[in-house]
Parts: structure tokens; C-alpha cells; sequence
């Protein structure tokens, strides 16, 4: 088959946590852009609707050496085993080969919760309630995202509805492809510190380019062998000690990046708790 | 006689129950709804005004297409009644003088997550409205709009036939409409290309 729609991209992001500030700018820009309801009091912390959620990161150390950092944590839009799709029994998340973006389509979602069990990352949000919003706020609902149901399973998708747009805007224009500043998430503009970075990964003349290739590149759990393409940035090394896994590499499977069942374990359990590690050497 | 009387009351069963599934249900599946005025796209685009669809069918400076176009731009030519026509004066008399927009019911109204971009199809890939639309461009009259009572979607979206069987290119405008011409054209697709 041909490819006559666009150009094939590999849509990242790198996020400078040494930047950040916690402020939750992008979490409440996420939340309108992409009109995410808001749950009811009893949701709290663990089934609230958050496809970017700031976690604070803390050192543990007593005052003059205590150290605070900010990890906005969204789905990592894994490019090799994406561990959601793999598992999605109602093919409801799907990779787009075209843009590596991950997708989630609700009206396929049966609700099974398998892809949130399968997610390294706890990226992705079950929707426990009927959609509610405060009152006065369907007024200004986005109309490129299609708000979801109760029942379903949603996160971050690089803000499509935008590309969406981008694309027609150039379709009426004539053109098939769009234009690097043509398409940004609301993430990246809400942010007031420019930590987030958006681009094509594979494309040398952007900075992100040179940004996920720099020195304080890494990725979290970057050796499950899931390929994220969020790149974190941090020059301080106890952020990097914190978010990078402790796998040695001798554990990795030799055929590509799969780990052994028990490395791949650790790692989930450090993803539930990235402070798991430490207490265990101290 | 009565020793096939079990297969007569069989076949009868199965012959009534089918014909209420394929010809009953279509009947109480769908309530019929007038469109709030009668409209002829031919006097619009036939040989005495030879208007294009683009004529009133606009895109607006996003590229977004504007569908039907609202009252102001029928007030253009239709400020005063042309003609003598019932529809004309309840055109005039209800709508424009009042400004009050027309409450069309639109045959061809999506799902909400559905993204449809008109400009990639007509501007890109050159395919004329009637590909789709059939020909609603030259019709006389509109013909009642038929809503489905459990889903609130226009029957045009399911098409004609109950059992999904279309009768015509634009007959049916399903999921699996779309991919099928997709597929025909050898256009890759993944579900957020037409999903929001």
C-alpha cells in the first residue's frame, strides 16, 4: 500500500525536570485542552483524571542537604513492545505508525483496566464516574476532543486533536504535510519556564534533536526495552540516581532490549515507588 | 397432515419472526422528523441560477468546512420574499426578518468522535461532494429526516438498507464505508486519524 496521507515522524518530548517548578500549569492546561472531567470528591489521588501528573521528588536528606525536584510524569508513548497494546484485547490503543503516537479510542474500550495493569509508567486513567464538570464549564469545551464516557480508559495523546486541526488547516491550504510550529501540545505552551520541549525525534535541524541526544538525557525504566519518547533532562545527580533504574545491563536479555521476568518485576515495582530503591540500599 | 404440523409451525414462526426483524423493525426503529423548511437545492444549482456547492458551503480561514451556512448569508439574496411561494414566506417571515437561525436537522451528522475533514477530501484529494453526498446538491425538495430512536443518529448514517446492503457509493456512511474507499485509495490509516 502506498502512503499517500503524510510523512512518517516519531513524535517525543524531553522535559527539563531541573527546570520545573511544579507549578501544574500543564496539568490544568491538559485537563481544559482536553476536556477532562473532574471527578467527584472520593476520587482523591488514586482515581482522579490527571494525563499529566506532577510528582515531587525529594531527596531525603536533612535540612542543608534536602533537595526538592518536579517530574511531570504523562504517557511515555513507548515505540518497541508498547506494553498497553500488546495487551489491549479490544485493539482500543494502537501505535500510529505514522506518527508514533499511542492512541486510545474509548468507544472500543471495554473498561478491563489490563493496558493501566501492563503500564510501567501508571499513565493511564479509568474513568469511574460520568463525566462532570463545574457548572458553566461545558461552555467552553474543546470541540476538537470528544469527551469520554464512564467506563473507559484515557491519557495523554500528544494533544491529536491539535495535529488534527493543524492537518486540515493545511489540507484547505493545499498542503499534505504540516509545519513543525503548526502543532504543539497545550502542555508545552502552558508551561511558564519552557520545560517542555516537543518535536519530530528524528529530525537533526530541531533542538529537541540535540536535546535527547545531550548528556542530561535519560528516559525512566529505559531498559524494560519500551523505548519511551519522553526524554527527562536533570544535571543534578540525585534526580538521575532516583529516575534511573539500577539494572545492571548484564541483566538484559541479549535479543533486543527484553529483560528477564525478574529484572522486568524490580522495575515495576519501582515505578509504583521510584523511592523503592533507595531505602533498599540505605 | 398432521404429522408435518410441527415443521408448518416452525417455518411459519421463523417466517413471521424474520419479517418482523427485516421489515417491522426498520419501521419502529426510526421516527420520521420534517426539516423545519421546505428547501430545493435545484432552483439553487440549476440552469436559471447555476450556483456551486462552494457557493454556500464554505470553509472559514481555519480550513474547518462550516456545513450548512447560517441565516445571514440566505439573507443576502432573501432579505424580501422572492417569488410567492409558502416556503418563501415562511422563509422570510419566520427566519430573516426575525434573524433567528434555521434549524436544519443534518442528514449527514457524525457521531461526536468523529473527526471528518471536508477540506483533505475535497481539496486534497480531489473528490466531489457527490462521492459521498449522493445527489442532495440537485433534489427538489428535502425528503423527511429519519432519526434512529435508540442512537439519536440520521438513518443516512446506517443507509437505506437494514441490513447494511447500500444501493448506492453514498448509501451508508459507516465506519466501514469510510475505510472501504480508504482502502480502495491505499491510504494508511490509524484510528486517530479519523477519532477524537
Amino acid at each position: 500500500m502506498s502512503r499517500n496521507t503524510t510523512h512518517r515522524v516519531r513524535y517525543g518530548m524531553a522535559i527539563d525536570i531541573d527546570r520545573c517548578t511544579g507549578c501544574g500549569a500543564c496539568m490544568v492546561a491538559c485537563a481544559v485542552e482536553n476536556n477532562v472531567s473532574v471527578p467527584p470528591p472520593p476520587a482523591g489521588d488514586r482515581k482522579g483524571l490527571t494525563w499529566i501528573r506532577v510528582y515531587r521528588l525529594h531527596n531525603e536528606r536533612p535540612y542543608p542537604e534536602s533537595r526538592t525536584a518536579y517530574l511531570p510524569l504523562l504517557c511515555q508513548h513507548c515505540g518497541h513492545h508498547t506494553p498497553c497494546v500488546s495487551v489491549c484485547p479490544q485493539h482500543a490503543t494502537d501505535i500510529d505508525p505514522e506518527t508514533g503516537i499511542v492512541s486510545q479510542i474509548p468507544e472500543r474500550c471495554l473498561g478491563c483496566r489490563y493496558c493501566m495493569a501492563a503500564c510501567p509508567y501508571h499513565a493511564r486513567y479509568f474513568t469511574w464516574w460520568d463525566p462532570v464538570w463545574p457548572a458553566g464549564m461545558e461552555e467552553i469545551f474543546n470541540p476538537d476532543v470528544s469527551p469520554r464516557m464512564r467506563g473507559v480508559v484515557e491519557k495523554c495523546n500528544f494533544c491529536h486533536g491539535r495535529r488534527q486541526v493543524a492537518l486540515q488547516r493545511a489540507a484547505a491550504e493545499g498542503r499534505r504535510q504540516i509545519r513543525d510550529d503548526e502543532y504543539r501540545p497545550a502542555c508545552l505552551e502552558a508551561c511558564p519556564v519552557g520545560a517542555i520541549h516537543f518535536g519530530n525525534l528524528d529530525d537533526p535541524k530541531q533542538e529537541l534533536y540535540d536535546l535527547v541526544h545531550g548528556e542530561r538525557a535519560f528516559r525512566l525504566l529505559e531498559r524494560l526495552g519500551t523505548e519511551p519518547k519522553i526524554y527527562y533532562l536533570s544535571s543534578q545527580p540525585w534526580v538521575r540516581r532516583l529516575l534511573h533504574n539500577g539494572i545492571p545491563a548484564s541483566r538484559r536479555h541479549p535479543d533486543g532490549g527484553r529483560p528477564d521476568v525478574a529484572a522486568l518485576r524490580h522495575q515495576q515495582v519501582l515505578a509504583r515507588d521510584p523511592r523503592a530503591e533507595e531505602r533498599r540500599r540505605s | 397432515m398432521s404429522r408435518h404440523r410441527g415443521k408448518l409451525m416452525f417455518l411459519g414462526g421463523l417466517i413471521a419472526a424474520l419479517a418482523v426483524g427485516w421489515l417491522g423493525l426498520p419501521i419502529v426503529l426510526y421516527e420520521t422528523i420534517d426539516q423545519p423548511l421546505q428547501f430545493s437545492h435545484a432552483t439553487h444549482t440549476g440552469d436559471l441560477l447555476g450556483m456551486d456547492c462552494e457557493a454556500c458551503h464554505t470553509f472559514d480561514e481555519a480550513g474547518r468546512f462550516c456545513g450548512v451556512p447560517g441565516i445571514a448569508l440566505c439573507a443576502t439574496c432573501h432579505e424580501e420574499a422572492l417569488g410567492d411561494s409558502p416556503a418563501e414566506q415562511h422563509l422570510v417571515e419566520a427566519f430573516i426578518h426575525p434573524n433567528l437561525e434555521i434549524p436544519w436537522l443534518v442528514y449527514a451528522r457524525q457521531p461526536d468522535n468523529v473527526f471528518f475533514p471536508h477540506a483533505a477530501h475535497t481539496v486534497l484529494a480531489e473528490i466531489s461532494c457527490e462521492r459521498c453526498h449522493g445527489p442532495h446538491g440537485h433534489s427538489d425538495r428535502l425528503r423527511p429526516y429519519q432519526r434512529n430512536r435508540i442512537s439519536g443518529y440520521s438513518r443516512d448514517i446506517w443507509g437505506s438498507n437494514i441490513a447494511g446492503i447500500a444501493s448506492a457509493p453514498w448509501d451508508g456512511m459507516k465506519m466501514g464505508d469510510c475505510s472501504r474507499c480508504h482502502r480502495q485509495r491505499g491510504i494508511v490509516e490509524s484510528c486517530q486519524d479519523c477519532h477524537k
